[in-house]
């Protein structure tokens, strides 16, 4: 047991995050009478904020490279479910090009500002604060104050699920979601023993078995319970696939390649990177591109949400991105964050919002709350930074 | 006791592992200009420090008494109050205000807390007029010159009233015109007004010209003080109270197997970032040999530090021009990332804010400039990276509990060490080290002094930056003396002698 509670202590500041996060589900499961986790809201928590999560990932590579954040994201998003839409019904272009081609205009979008923040050394928030004008106004020139419908296909990604291949259309439970339940299950305890083995056989030290037993077995109950409410509801949505893609790309790359390292080691100490060879600027471009990039994809994401391309597409969608990062750890002068604690910091208030939608609180009262836990959270990070620090 | 406005009693000053300051005793005659001399690190910017309140009563021990009373500052503005003005060597203006605002921030001409800028420009342009200052009192000083700056920080402290004005190395950033301009004006206001002065500087000349008395400060602890006035005292007198110390067994002994040159710096010109057409690095030629250490001496402000950071893929300076020679073949390094694969290596001066990631644990600080060598297709290869990490903290006996441990929280040694390791990894050729010692006990001192000869014994050309001379006599086979951004010097091992080379230092300053 000593060692259970001494590996907790270590990784204290990660778990505080998931515990804030139970926390609050269990309140909110509590205050709504237990409408929070049925199934069908459970569902409805994953399309309703998977585009700010989208977003979350992204801003987080800003954040990282020195608290640098992209105020233009939401307009971005406008931009792009403009643009293809317009391209996808007015000019009646296939469905997959408008949609390259609104990926590609977010990227360019994100590469003019990077090229603004990187190479002419205008800070961040005033090259993206411009871009939120631009963008915004160019949505409005393409929408000329309307709004479009889009095709069935934008919608799909959007709400769509995927098919019950194994069940087929008329089983009550999605098997296909209990099976990738279950495959994901194996997959992960694979992994985790493998590669504690390999670890062992070196020589390094390991956590403890007990521990490492206890951690696979919460996270297995956690993913199974989990596919088994998709299962329960309407399958796994598609939506949820291309997140789970990005969240495994994202968290990949920063922390198992050379370029994430450069990205955390500029956070830390920009003229100690610099001087050991990182090409700063280069790295500082290529996060902004890949904001810009990222925003697209929410675009996409949010206009077949909606089912529609309109002038306020977005409106506020960067604050929602920016708290989150902090509220899942990232540091205001860059260097700490990670991938993960974005995704939950954006679930924490996506479950605010949700849950006090179910409660039928007014909306203010939403905003409020969403910025006393966001104060809260980044308060209580920089006191146990602080703590961590005397020694 | 009425001859002197102030007495500095048993001063002691103790940082952690640091013993500043110890048993100071220093007096200032009523009136009269003395000069503090000593080399860099010293004390005698720490004594003053203490004098002026920076150093609040209770983190020192010994008593300072002014006018005779005794004085218990807590912090500058006690002693401003007393009639104490320190100007320091980085001075302390705002640059985008003008030399009227300047003068009196942080005393403003004000009532509850409204500005009279009447009051504001009349007395401002009283003291400029005082001062000699050829300039509006609407001029910002952004745009007049450092000679000129001087001498606004001087009005500054004339509006406050001042007895007794500290100066740290008033004349170390001016040409001579305005070097000889300031000295004169103290010698002035000394003599007008009767403002007794302090001035802390390694100009001696300049000094011998100016002071009344000298007092020469070394390792923290007074070492002499000479009266100017009654004989000429001669610059060779105090060159040797300055720096005549033992060479104890500080450094391990070390037999250099040199061989042929390896590194060449030809006609290496360099102009400030912030003002082109300032001169930084003056046509500076040196060589280093396959196995030799090489030292670079000079004092602060020599121009050391640019040089090798201007070399090291230009990370300093702008319009930079001359040669490098590497292995026989001339180089062309763009940026960091290409004089690192030419295999150059530079250890900063500052490990904390130029050479670790403080949050980042010791092997990710380790491997950060060679990423590479552990990684395939950009992946990094962790396990690997533990096993990089664990041996280097062996080799260089990197004290920490493990290597993920977090560099911010290791000793001052042991981060030096991280950082030397983090270079020795990328495998140079050509290593520099700047000020790789400063701040760290005697004990890492040696160590480090040993890897440093290791590194040369594998056939490596090292040079290395100090301005502790007795280190780089201690651990170099080649000196060459730098200052005001030339090499004004070079000898060899046998030859050099502490004295020799601030002899040199200090001719080449006289003009």
């Amino acid at each position: 047991m000593n060692k259970v509670r001494e590996y907790i202590k270590h990784n204290m500041r990660q778990y505080t995050m998931i515990i804030a996060l139970v926390v609050i589900m269990v309140l909110f499961q509590w205050l709504t009478d237990g409408i929070l986790l049925k199934p069908r809201n459970v569902s409805k928590l994953i399309y309703q904020n998977s585009y700010i999560l989208i977003l979350a990932i992204g801003m987080l590579l800003c954040i990282l490279t020195g608290g640098n954040i992209d105020l233009s994201v939401g307009s971005v998003v406008a931009l792009v479910s403009a643009m293809s839409g317009l391209l996808a019904t007015t000019l009646a272009l296939p469905v997959w090009l408008s949609i390259i081609i609104g990926l590609i205009v977010g990227l360019l979008a994100g590469m003019l500002q990077g090229l603004m923040i990187a190479y002419v050394k205008v800070p961040a928030f005033i090259v993206t604060l411009g871009g939120m004008l631009v963008f915004r106004g160019v949505n409005n020139l393409i929408l000329k104050g309307m709004t479009i419908g889009l095709p069935k296909q934008y919608v799909t990604i959007a709400a769509g699920v995927v098919p019950d291949f194994i069940g087929g259309e008329a089983s009550e439970l999605n098997l296909t979601a209990l099976a990738v339940g279950a495959l994901f299950s194996v997959v992960y305890i694979a992994a985790v023993l493998y590669g504690r083995g390999k670890k062992k056989s070196r020589g390094y030290e390991v956590s403890s078995f007990l521990v490492t037993i206890l951690k696979i077995a919460v996270i297995i109950a956690v993913i199974n319970v989990f596919t088994y409410w998709l299962a329960l509801d309407n399958g796994i949505p598609i939506i949820l696939v291309i997140l789970l893609v990005l969240i495994g790309i994202y968290t990949f790359i920063t922390t198992k390649t050379i370029p994430g390292r450069h990205l955390y080691a500029l956070g830390g100490n920009a003229k100690a990177a610099e001087l050991s060879g990182i090409k700063t600027k280069q790295v500082l471009f290529i996060a902004y591109a890949n904001m810009g990039l990222l925003s697209a994809v929410a675009g996409i994401v949010f206009a077949g949400r909606l089912n529609a391309a309109t002038p306020t597409a977005g409106m506020g969608f960067e604050l929602d991105a920016i708290a989150s990062c902090f509220i899942g750890g990232a540091s205001a002068t860059g260097g700490v964050g990670t991938i993960i604690g974005a995704v939950i910091g954006g679930f924490i208030m996506g479950i605010l919002n949700n849950g006090m939608s179910i409660m039928g609180v007014e909306t203010f009262w939403q905003d409020i709350a969403k910025g006393l836990v966001l104060l809260a959270a980044v308060a209580f990070d920089v006191y146990s930074k602080s703590k961590s620090k005397s020694k | 006791m009425s001859e002197y406005i102030l007495e500095m009693k048993n001063i002691t000053k103790e940082f952690p592992g640091v013993k500043a300051l110890d048993q100071v005793s220093f007096k200032v005659r009523k009136g009269e200009i003395h000069a503090l001399v000593g080399e860099n690190g010293a004390g005698k910017s720490t004594l003053m420090n203490v004098l002026s309140g920076i150093y609040p009563l209770g983190t020192y021990d010994g008593d300072i008494l002014y006018h005779g009373k005794e004085c218990k500052f807590k912090n500058i503005r006690e002693s401003e109050k007393e009639g104490i003005a320190i100007i320091h060597q980085e001075l302390a203006l705002s640059p985008y205000m003008t030399i009227a605002e300047n003068i009196f921030l942080g005393n403003e001409r004000a009532k509850s807390g409204v500005i009279n800028w009447d009051e504001t420009s009349e007395k401002a342009k009283e003291l400029i007029n005082l001062v000699g200052l050829n300039e509006k009192h609407t001029a910002v000083i952004r745009d007049i010159g450092v000679g000129k700056q001087q001498l606004v920080e001087i009005s500054k402290a004339l509006s406050k009233d001042v007895e007794l004005l500290i100066l740290d190395e008033p004349t170390a950033a001016l040409n001579d015109e305005d070097s000889d301009n300031l000295l004169e004006l103290l010698k002035t206001l000394n003599k007008e007004q009767g403002i007794s002065c302090i001035i802390i500087s390694h100009k001696i000349n300049e000094v011998t010209k100016v002071a009344d008395e000298i007092t020469v400060i070394r390792d923290g602890q007074t070492i002499v003080t000479l009266d100017n006035k009654k004989e000429d005292v001669s610059e060779a007198r105090i060159i040797k109270g300055m720096v005549g110390r033992d060479l104890v067994d500080r450094f391990p002994k070390h037999v250099s197997k040199i061989g042929e040159v390896g590194f060449e710096i030809k006609d290496w010109v360099v102009h400030d970032p912030l003002d082109e057409d300032r001169v930084v690095i003056d046509h500076v030629n040196m060589n280093v040999r396959k196995g030799e250490i090489v030292g670079l001496a000079g004092l602060m402000g020599a121009g050391r530090t640019e040089l090798a950071m201007s070399v090291f893929g230009k990370a300093y300076g702008k319009k930079i021009s001359g040669g490098l020679v590497k292995d026989g073949e001339a180089i062309n390094l763009h940026n960091v990332h290409q004089a690192i694969k030419h295999g150059l290596a530079y250890v900063t001066e500052d490990r904390k804010t130029a050479g670790l990631v403080l949050i980042d644990d010791i092997k990710r600080n380790i491997t950060m400039a060679n990423l590479e060598e552990i990684s395939k297709n950009l992946i990094v290869n962790e396990d690997e990276e533990i096993g990089v990490g664990e041996e280097y903290r062996k080799k260089l006996n990197i004290k920490s509990s493990s290597v993920n441990q977090i560099a911010g929280n290791l000793s001052g040694g042991n981060q030096q060490k991280v950082v030397l390791s983090k270079w020795i990894f990328t495998s140079p050729d050509v290593l520099i080290l700047d000020e790789p010692t400063r701040g760290i006990d005697v004990g890492a001192k040696y160590e480090i002094y040993t890897i440093i000869n290791k590194l040369a014994d594998e056939g490596k050309c090292v040079i290395v930056i100090s301005s502790e001379l007795q280190e780089i006599l201690g651990v170099a086979d080649r000196v060459y003396i730098m200052n005001e951004g030339k090499i004004v010097g070079e000898v060899d091992k046998n030859e050099a002698t502490q004295e020799g080379i601030m002899s040199c230092i200090i001719q080449s300053t006289a003009k």
